[in-house]
C-alpha cells in the first residue's frame, strides 16, 4: 500500500513539475507546481512526517497563492492572453540541469548510506525538531528574528511613501495623509 | 477520548454538511425575505422561502451553461470543484459529539491547510473565466486571506495551546470541566471572524460581492456554480462547527448525548453568524486588513501568552 502510495506520489509530483515548464499560461504553470508540492507534502506524510508534511501543505498553498500575484504582475504579458514560456536560454539551462541532475544521481547512488540502528521513534517529528531545534535553538531564534528585520528593513526600503510623507515635513500632522484609509481610522 | 469511526462515516460526513448548509442557506433565505417586506411572512411564505436555495440548486444544474471568450475552462473547474472538496476535507477532524471521522494526531494543522486551499481555489475560479470582475473577485480574495490568515493561526494556536495538543479529541477533553471560550474569549472572537472572511460571507464578502456583480464567481454558470457557491456554505459550516470543539467545549453537556450539544452548540454558531450578516454591512479587506494587523494580531498574541502563562502554572 505504502509503495503504491509513494508511486502515485512521485510520479504525480515529477509530471506536475515538467507540466510547470510545457504549460504556456502562468496561472496554469503556478498551480501545477503547487500540486507537484502538494504530492511532496503527501510523500512527507508517508515518511511518518505528518505535522512537516501538513504544514508543507499549508504553507506551499498560501505562498502559490501569493506567488501567483507576484509572477502574473512581473510578467510582460500580464492579461496572459498571448502564449508565454517558462524556459529561457535552453541550451545553457539544458547543460547545467543536466550537470546538476548528474551530480545528485551520483551522489545518492555512491553516497555511503548508513544502515539503520535501533528502531523508528514513536514520534519522528518530536525526534526531527530536537535534534533541529534542540541544541541550537539559541541559533534558531537569531535566525528567525534576522529573517525578521530583513522583511521588514526591505518593506521599508521598498514603500514609497515614508513618515514624512503621511504625516507632514515636521512628523506634527495628527491624522495621516493616506491614499487608502485604513480600518483603524488614522 | 474520541473513538474510532466505522468507514460509512466517511460518505455520511459529505451529506450531513450539504444538509447543514442547504438548512443555513434557508434560513438566511427567511431572514433576508423577513428583512426586505419589514414582516415576517405568514408559515407558508416562510416555508416557501426556506427551500428557496434547493431550488436555486435545481435551477443552475438545468440551466443553459454560460462560456466566456478564451477561457481557462481546466482552472474555472478545478477552482469551483476544489472548494467543497476543501470544506469536506477539512471537516475530517471535527467531532460530532466525541466521534470524528479522523482524529489525526496534527488536526487543527490539517484544519488550516485544507481550508487554506480556499485561496487557491477563489483565485482560481476568478482567473479561469477570463473576465475582468471575476479576476478582481479573485485578487479581493487573496488580499483578505492576508488580513485574516495572522489572527485566525494564533485563535486557533491558542486553543490547541490551552490543551497542549493538535489532536482536535484531545482539545475537546481539555474543555470537560471549563469552556475555552471562557479564558480565552478574544480568540473566540478573533476565530469567528476569521470564519466568515475564509467562507467569504457577511460583512467580508467583497470577493464575490454585489459591487463587481458576483465577482470571483461572476461567470460561473451550472454546475460550476452550483459547486462554487455551494462551497462557501460549506466552508461557512465546516469553519463554524470547527469553533464548537474548539471554544464551546465540543460534545460537553449535562443531559444531552454528545452529538446533540454539538449539533445544538453549531447551530447557535451559525444562527448567530447568520444574524450577524443581517446587522453588519460589507467591509472593505484594506480597512480589515489594517484592524486585523494593528489590532487583532497583537490581541491574539497577548491572548495566547495569557494561556500559555496559564498553562506553565498548571
Amino acid at each position: 500500500m505504502d509503495v503504491a502510495v509513494f508511486w502515485v506520489l512521485a510520479v504525480l509530483a515529477v509530471a506536475g513539475a515538467v507540466m510547470v515548464f510545457r504549460f504556456d499560461s502562468m496561472a496554469r504553470a503556478t498551480f501545477s507546481l503547487l500540486a507537484s508540492l502538494l504530492c511532496v507534502g503527501g510523500l512527507v506524510v508517508l515518511l511518518g512526517l505528518d505535522y512537516l508534511g501538513i504544514v508543507i501543505v499549508l504553507m506551499m498553498t498560501i505562498e502559490m497563492a501569493i506567488m501567483a500575484v507576484f509572477m502574473v504582475m512581473y510578467m510582460m504579458n500580464p492579461a496572459g492572453l498571448m502564449p508565454m514560456t517558462m524556459i529561457h536560454n535552453k541550451k545553457g539551462a539544458a547543460v547545467v540541469c543536466g550537470l546538476v541532475f548528474a551530480l545528485l544521481a551520483a551522489g545518492i547512488l555512491l553516497a555511503p548510506w548508513p544502515a539503520r540502528r535501533g528502531k523508528a521513534p514513536a514520534d519522528p517529528t518530536m525526534e526531527l525538531g530536537m535534534s533541529l531545534m534542540g541544541p541550537q535553538m539559541l541559533t534558531m531564534m537569531t535566525l528567525g528574528m534576522a529573517l525578521f528585520a530583513t522583511i521588514v528593513a526591505t518593506v521599508v526600503l521598498a514603500t514609497r511613501r515614508g513618515r514624512y510623507d503621511r504625516f507632514g515635513d515636521d512628523l506634527r500632522a495628527r491624522r495621516a495623509d493616506d491614499p487608502v484609509r485604513g480600518g483603524v481610522g488614522r | 477520548m474520541v473513538e474510532r469511526t466505522p468507514l460509512w462515516a466517511v460518505f455520511v460526513l459529505p451529506a450531513l454538511l450539504v444538509g447543514a448548509a442547504l438548512v443555513t442557506a434557508g434560513f438566511d433565505a427567511v431572514l433576508a425575505a423577513g428583512a426586505r417586506r419589514g414582516r415576517p411572512g405568514s408559515l407558508r411564505e416562510t416555508a416557501v422561502r426556506a427551500v428557496e436555495p434547493g431550488r436555486q440548486v435545481l435551477r443552475h444544474l438545468v440551466q443553459q451553461p454560460r462560456r466566456t471568450r478564451a477561457s481557462d475552462l481546466p482552472l474555472a473547474r478545478i477552482g469551483a470543484g476544489l472548494l467543497p472538496v476543501a470544506a469536506v476535507l477539512a471537516a475530517v477532524v471535527l467531532p460530532l459529539g466525541f466521534r470524528s471521522v479522523s482524529d489525526l494526531p496534527e488536526g487543527i494543522v490539517w484544519f488550516n491547510a485544507m481550508e487554506a486551499l480556499a485561496w487557491a481555489a477563489v483565485w482560481l475560479a476568478g482567473w479561469g473565466p477570463n473576465s475582468t470582475l471575476s479576476l478582481i473577485g479573485g485578487y479581493r480574495f487573496l488580499a483578505q486571506g492576508l488580513a485574516y490568515e495572522l489572527p485566525h493561526m494564533l485563535a486557533i494556536t491558542t486553543a490547541a495551546l490551552g490543551a497542549e495538543s493538535l489532536r482536535v479529541g484531545e482539545v475537546v477533553d481539555a474543555q470537560a470541566g471549563l469552556w475555552f471560550v471562557v479564558w480565552m474569549p478574544v480568540a473566540f472572537v478573533i476565530y469567528l471572524l476569521s470564519a466568515m472572511a475564509m467562507a467569504f460571507w457577511g460583512p467580508f464578502d467583497q470577493p464575490a460581492g454585489r459591487d463587481v456583480a458576483g465577482g470571483a464567481g461572476a461567470e460561473l454558470s451550472g454546475a460550476d456554480r452550483v459547486l462554487f457557491l455551494g462551497g462557501r456554505w460549506l466552508l461557512l459550516v465546516v469553519a463554524a462547527a470547527f469553533s464548537v470543539p474548539l471554544f464551546l467545549g465540543g460534545g460537553h453537556g449535562p443531559l444531552l448525548p454528545g452529538w446533540a450539544w454539538t449539533v445544538l452548540k453549531t447551530a447557535a454558531v451559525l444562527a448567530f453568524l447568520v444574524g450577524v450578516r443581517r446587522a453588519i454591512p460589507t467591509v472593505r479587506m484594506e480597512r480589515y486588513l489594517e484592524l486585523a494587523w494593528v489590532v487583532l494580531t497583537p490581541l491574539a498574541i497577548v491572548q495566547a501568552l495569557v494561556v500559555a502563562v496559564v498553562v506553565l502554572n498548571r
